[in-house]
């Protein structure tokens, strides 16, 4: 009686192949059995896309000898929406509530390569006031954080430590708290707009953020000393997922896979954008080129975040009350909102200047939020220095009112390339460190 | 000799003070003229979109052309002319004096029109010549003009070079009826995925490639959904009694 015989949606079957067995748990010596009278072939074990190790709905198809990979592959698609096609049908600005939603893990990226492009093809790059631009780099460092909190806590849990998930989720409850207080939401926020941000800090944030960065200050020490020095952890992380500078640049892989080669490239201290030569950070880099590497680098950039985080709340604390949007009201969004006691809404100031004062006001309105403005015809391509690495969106205008193309080069879609470099040769349970040090995230993956 | 410092990368520059395309330097001889009009790819007709012809209304048969910026003579400023004698010099070195078809500078960015027969050739020396050195690319992307006879398929790579600390954009086109478009996955491998990609979204077939099949869309699915001639699809949607239509149903204003 094997297992698969109990279970009439996993049946061993013959197919062109040989036969199939799925393992659903509990039933490792039928499989073993089953295997053992086709001692003489190959065993392709499919892993995914619904496994709780493989970061996301990614399928791997692994071909193993004993324990050790002789062959993997990805197979993804399986969160592909067609975001990028959806954008071409919306307004520039609603772009923006699209492209959040691809890499759920690092939104604030998303929207400000985005936004970039599209303020590159409108030539207003210089215009951007320097509040927004501060509170970009914050929003984009408190993500950096939680991002990396994740990437920390996933590739904790999936070799076992549970400890490492569970705090890493702690903290980064926290930043999800700071995005809520300042864009009103906790993923998906639409914050970063061509021309600036959506609105203003609301009162108390500044404390929030340095009651959040004192915090974290005290709790970052304990993933080090949970993990830096522990010998599970590094016996599972050193010499695995291996990847030299090299191989990195050949396979596009950039981020802390390519800092942990020690080549020190990152896009905000190299090509600054949103005023990132005015931060005084440093750029983390290891020279192990492997998995604990990656973990290290992630580790010590949210310690540099942090730095950066406290130099803009301090500059932001010197920026009360300064405009937020480009003063070109053919692009600025016209509905002021606000956050009042039912959420975030219209300020009521906006719809009674609108409704009761001026028929021009209306007008403006209206053509802005239905129709949009226009972005002169070209192509821009503006990366940013995501959590993953170079994220970038190639924009395409033709002259309308809406993008004609927009594609997103995820650091998610390069660097997972790389996963049958890093993983044949290795045993199967090597497999998932590896993939975990390169972080991907599958809603960036497909798109 | 890699970097090992951050502050030991050369300083990132702009190519260009300003728009290039909006100098007109009477005194400098184009090339070839005709690469310097701007690239007329669409003509739409319509209601909205068209600016200084008096009609407010739109009911006079709006026209407007969708143009694309045009060819930039020369000197295109800063680095963007060191690279581009760099690259004529590899070029007529390696044989291929005629690979760039035309050279964009625009919101100082530089664009390189590389004739497809020639691709393989000049990212080879994009990459290997040390005067250009773009080591990393950033894949390719494509796009879809319809309207523009020949050319409708444009594949577009997004070159850096880390050790100059510069980035470059080389662009191809290749008309619906052939769209082939030779493979860069031997000089870099990591457009393996990317060219997977643009040929499941496009149809561009990039001849050369080790497996160009769907990566992201099933290996069954008909059509290649990110063309313009492939419907965004969808259902209208009823809410408190309103109906609202798909949105590739709604008015566009383009």
């Amino acid at each position: 009686m094997t297992a698969t015989q109990n279970d009439p949606y996993a049946q061993a079957s013959d197919t062109a192949e040989g036969r199939v067995f799925t393992v659903t748990g509990q039933d490792w010596d039928s499989v073993v059995a089953g295997v053992a009278e086709e001692a003489e072939e190959r065993v392709v074990v499919n892993m995914g896309p619904q496994h709780p190790s493989t970061h996301g709905v990614l399928r791997l198809i692994l071909e193993l000898e004993g324990e050790t990979v002789t062959e993997a592959r990805c197979g993804i698609g399986y969160l592909h929406t067609g975001i990028e096609k959806n954008m071409e049908f919306r307004s520039w600005t609603q772009g923006v509530t699209f492209c959040t939603r691809m890499d759920y893990l690092s939104p604030f990226y998303n929207e400000a390569t985005y936004c970039l492009g599209v303020e590159r093809l409108l030539d207003i790059e210089d215009e951007i006031p320097e509040k927004a631009q501060v509170m970009r780099v914050l929003l984009m460092e408190i993500n950096r954080i939680s991002s990396h909190l994740v990437a920390i806590a996933t590739g904790g849990m999936e070799i076992g430590a549970l400890t490492v998930m569970t705090i890493g989720f702690r903290e980064r409850e926290l930043c999800l708290d700071l995005f809520e207080l300042i864009t009103g939401l906790r993923m998906n926020h639409a914050f970063i707009r061509p021309g600036g941000v959506a609105q203003d800090m609301p009162p108390g944030a500044l404390d929030q953020i340095r009651d959040f960065v004192a915090l974290m200050k005290k709790r970052l020490p304990e993933y080090a000393d949970l993990c830096n020095a522990n010998p599970i952890f590094r016996a599972r992380l050193e010499k695995v997922g291996v990847l030299d500078l090299s191989g990195c640049l050949a396979l596009g892989l950039t981020g802390p896979p390519l800092r942990a080669t020690g080549y020190p490239w990152d896009l905000r201290k190299t090509q600054p954008y949103s005023g990132y030569q005015d931060y005084d950070f440093d750029v983390v880099t290891w020279d192990t080129a492997d998995s604990y590497g990656r973990f290290r680098v992630r580790l010590a950039e949210m310690w540099e975040s942090l730095r950066i985080i406290e130099q803009a709340a301090d500059r932001l604390a010197g920026l009360e009350g300064a405009p937020v949007m480009v003063t070109d009201k053919k692009i600025a969004w016209p509905s002021q909102l606000a956050i009042g006691s039912d959420g975030m809404g219209n300020s009521l100031d906006h719809i009674r200047h609108i409704m009761g004062e001026s028929m021009e006001a209306l007008i403006h309105h209206f053509k802005l939020v239905t129709e949009g403005f226009r972005v002169p015809a070209g192509q821009a391509y503006v990366p940013v220095e995501s959590p993953r690495g170079e994220l970038g969106a190639h924009v395409v205008s033709d002259g309308g009112t809406r993008p004609y193309r927009a594609h997103f080069r995820d650091p998610s879609f390069t660097n997972l390339q790389a996963t049958s470099v890093m993983a044949e040769g290795g045993l199967v349970a090597d497999v998932i460190v590896a993939i975990a040090s390169i972080d991907p995230v599958m809603g960036g993956v497909d798109r | 000799m890699s970097p090992k410092e951050p502050g030991e990368f050369p300083e990132v520059t702009p190519g260009t003070e300003d728009d290039a395309t909006d100098n007109l330097p009477e005194n400098t001889l184009p090339v070839e003229p005709e690469a310097l009009a701007p690239e007329v790819v669409e003509v739409r007709r319509g209601m909205f979109g068209v600016t200084g012809s008096g009609d407010t209304s739109g009911y006079g048969g709006l026209v407007r052309p969708v143009t694309m910026p045009g060819g930039t003579p020369r000197p295109y400023g800063g680095w963007f002319d060191e690279v581009a004698d760099n690259l004529g010099a590899a070029l007529a070195e390696a044989g291929l004096p005629h690979a760039v078809e035309k050279v964009v500078v625009h919101r100082g960015e530089l664009t390189l029109f590389i004739r497809r027969a020639d691709l393989l050739g000049v990212a080879k020396l994009m990459r290997d010549d040390p005067a250009l050195r773009f080591e990393f690319c950033s894949g390719v992307s494509g796009v879809h003009y319809p309207e523009d006879q020949g050319r409708e398929l444009h594949a577009v790579y997004h070159l850096l070079s880390m050790t100059h600390n510069r980035r470059i954009r080389l662009e191809v086109t290749c008309p619906d009826g052939d769209p082939h478009v030779p493979s860069v996955v031997s000089v870099y491998p990591t457009n393996d995925w990317h060219e997977r990609e643009t040929y499941d979204f496009f149809g561009i077939i990039f001849d050369g490639h080790p497996a160009l099949t769907r990566i992201e869309m099933p290996d069954d699915w008909p059509g290649h959904p990110q063309r313009k001639d492939y419907p965004l699809g969808g259902i209208p949607v009823e809410y408190k009694g309103a109906t609202i239509p798909p949105p590739d149903t709604r008015r566009a204003y383009n």
